[in-house]
């Protein structure tokens, strides 16, 4: 869509701000028709706050108290069949629990958005932060973004819903941020005055295919074989667009608001051998890592990944094409797989039908909260040059910090 | 279903699997699966609708036409069934309290 | 100038409350802030850590601070191997005690030529102005008067944002009050 857009006026108020209330704020000034979630650890206090938006008279929206995460998504699935701009949020568990309305949102095509304040699974049970709950919906059709600051959480969900309603896409969007090293931790988030601007931009889309007495129509049918790959492929193709769709969501949204994030964020890697690859809260971390490395000249640069679906093949390429090792970052298992990282796998199989590549080292770190601190990262720089010294990667992915293990 | 029949490609039809135009089973042609068809007896039948509430697929047509039985009773109704979308399940034989309805094997 | 600040109390006494309202004021005044918990699964009485980090330039790390600038301890009884860890060399030690700076050293066996040693008694301080032995506001006002890094004003202005109403004022009295106290009360050990 060609439009020229000017930038808005915006007046902003900078408050001290959680993640999990970032994204209450942006659901706020969205103006979500509907809500119905389950409280779990780390997500709760988004829907806490959404509570007290609406207990006040901010939010004019229908809260629906659900007894799971199953009902949570299939209210949240059947507001937006009827045409409702409609919203959840969960973690871990609750995730899982919702994993079979996943594919029934995507394959619906309804514009949901819901947010995920990202936890490790059990068993054993923990309470903290991986990203093994949103790497199980890698193949549900949910355009994924994973945010790395309050201020990209809330930009980001104001970009959803400018994705989602779009009549070319029409898929859902879970927009992820750490839980706990995000969820609870306060920062100054920009937040506007009025919330017109953020309308303009993320126009209510009710002119769809919805369920209407007066227009009936049937959602939800049976499809045999010589019917259903058809609507699998129309998705296909909706998530193909949506990758283009989500740059210009973000290209208009810095022309509008002042702030772009791309589909990547990158640095120093124009001028680096080694690439560090991370997602999520664990990129800032990375970046000050490598500031005094880069400033005593060890060439070494990073890439955050933000859109995870649709996976921007492209984009990552360019960022990368230079360095001589990537080392890829995971905070999540998959387990079997001799690179057992999703986005070291996924990196791998972009570059494997080209002929020059660079090698490319899967790290899996930060399990369950293992802490992960700049001395860990910069220690995974030095182990990368030595890879780089050596001319091959390891084969399989490296499990850093685990008690017990050792790598020369 | 004939099997050459040109189906519409991927996006000549509604997204989702979502049928868009409402109360179009009735161009879905279903009668040509019975094994057994349900017969009214019009003589028999004392015009309790009770099939026409249990049919699951509506098959049971009100005919503004009277009828009056050999025993002179008179009704200002007849029923008649819809033989083009009658699946021939028999569930209308097994609820008919007067036993009105009789269920023949379509090839003999 | 970037400020690390680790906060240790007990489950109960507030120190997350504590590092937020440090961080908040600090946004109200224009810098960056960053305030977040030690994620335990927190019962009352548990040993209980947060994290403050005041900076002019944007905070892009998300590490726990592990070689902090300042450590604020809300409970005198909690070892020191709960705290000392990872404190610079000069670092500043706040504590909330009815000893003085010298007692606190000897009594503790902390080196006073290390670290620059404050105590305030907020214990007292809370229980006379909020009836309950709740220290964190009290030791938030005691840490701006030792580290002027924020105003008294925006620490008043996030307590009052935090709590709304007369437990706000109540509080904000608590504040006034450590901040006074701290001044006359503490003392560098030599």
């Amino acid at each position: 869509m060609a439009v020229t857009v000017q930038e808005a006026k915006v007046t902003w108020k900078r408050l001290p701000l959680s993640s999990n209330y970032a994204v209450a704020y942006a659901v706020k000034d969205l103006d979500v028709d509907v809500i119905a979630a389950y409280p779990i650890t780390p997500q709760t206090t988004v829907v806490e706050k959404i509570a007290e938006f609406i207990a006040n008279g901010e939010l004019n929206a229908e809260m629906i108290h659900v007894e799971s995460e199953h009902s949570a998504l299939s209210a949240t699935i059947a507001a937006s069949a009827a045409g409702a701009r409609a919203f959840t949020a969960t973690a871990s568990q609750g995730l899982e629990l919702m994993h079979e309305i996943l594919h029934i949102a995507s394959g619906l095509r309804l514009p949901v958005v819901m947010s995920i304040a990202t936890r490790a699974l059990s068993a054993p049970i923990s309470i903290w932060n991986d990203y093994s709950d949103l790497m199980n919906t890698r193949d549900t059709s949910w355009i994924t973004l994973i945010a790395s600051s309050a201020q990209e959480v809330y930009d980001s969900i104001v970009q959803a819903y400018r994705i989602a309603e779009d009549p070319e896409v029409m898929l859902p969007v879970m927009v992820a941020y750490d839980g706990y090293l995000m969820s609870h931790t306060y920062e100054p988030v920009l937040v506007p005055e009025d919330n017109k601007p953020i309308l303009d931009y993320a126009p209510k889309n009710y002119n769809r295919i919805k369920l209407d007495p007066e227009r009936p129509i049937t959602m939800g049918t049976l499809t045999g074989p010589e019917w259903y790959y058809e609507f699998k492929y129309q998705q296909v193709v909706a998530m193909k667009k949506a990758l283009e769709k989500a740059r210009k969501a973000d290209e208009e949204f810095k022309a509008r608001f002042g702030r772009g994030y791309g589909l990547i964020e990158t640095f120093n890697v124009e001028d680096a051998d080694v690439v560090i690859v991370a997602y999520g809260g664990l990129y800032g971390t990375v970046i000050e890592a490598l500031e005094p490395l880069v400033e005593k000249g060890v060439k070494v640069g990073a890439m955050r990944l933000r859109l995870w679906r649709p996976f921007p093949v492209e984009d990552v390429k360019k960022a990368l094409g230079n360095a001589k090792l990537v080392t890829v970052i995971d905070k999540a298992i998959s387990y079997g797989a001799r690179i057992a990282g999703p986005v070291a796998l996924e990196i791998m199989s972009s570059f494997y039908q080209d002929e020059a590549k660079p090698m490319i080292m899967s790290i899996i770190a930060g399990i369950g909260q293992r802490r992960i601190t700049e001395d860990t990262i910069r220690e995974i720089v030095d182990y990368s040059f030595k890879v780089l010294d050596r001319g091959r990667a390891p084969e399989e992915s490296l499990y850093w910090g685990v008690r017990g293990v050792k790598y020369e | 279903m004939a099997a050459e029949e040109k189906l519409p490609a991927w996006n000549e039809i509604p997204p989702g699997g979502i049928i868009i135009e409402p109360g179009n089973a009735e161009e879905r042609y279903t009668g040509d699966w019975r094994v057994f068809r349900p017969v009214i007896n019009q003589d028999k039948c004392i015009r309790c609708l009770l099939c026409w509430v249990y049919c699951p697929d509506s098959v049971f047509h009100i005919i503004d036409e009277e009828y009056v039985t050999s025993k002179g009773r008179k009704y200002s109704f007849s029923l008649r069934i819809d033989y083009d979308h009658c699946k021939g399940c028999g569930i209308c034989v097994e609820e008919c309290p007067v036993n009105a309805i009789d269920f023949v094997e379509e090839v003999k | 100038m970037r400020f690390e600040i680790r906060w240790h109390g007990r489950g109960g006494q507030g120190a997350v409350t504590a590092a937020m309202i440090l961080a908040e004021a600090a946004i109200f005044e224009g810098k960056y802030a960053q305030a977040f918990p030690e994620f335990g699964a927190e019962r009352r009485g548990a040993p209980v850590r947060a994290y403050t980090r005041v900076s002019d330039k944007p905070i892009l790390t998300r590490a726990p601070i592990t070689r902090p600038d300042v450590v604020v301890i809300l409970d005198s009884s909690l070892p020191k191997e709960l705290y000392l860890p990872g404190l610079k060399e000069g670092g500043l030690i706040l504590v909330n005690t009815k000893k003085t700076a010298s007692e606190f050293a000897e009594s503790t066996g902390i080196d006073p030529g290390k670290y620059r040693i404050y105590t305030v008694d907020a214990t007292k301080i809370a229980l006379e102005i909020l009836g309950v032995p709740i220290v964190n506001t009290a030791m938030v006002g005691a840490l701006v008067k030792v580290l002027p890094i924020v105003s008294l004003e925006n620490v008043e202005k996030a307590i009052m944002e935090t709590f709304p109403g007369r437990l706000g004022e109540k509080n904000v009295k608590a504040v006034r009050a450590a901040y006074e106290a701290v001044a006359a009360e503490s003392v560098v050990a030599r």
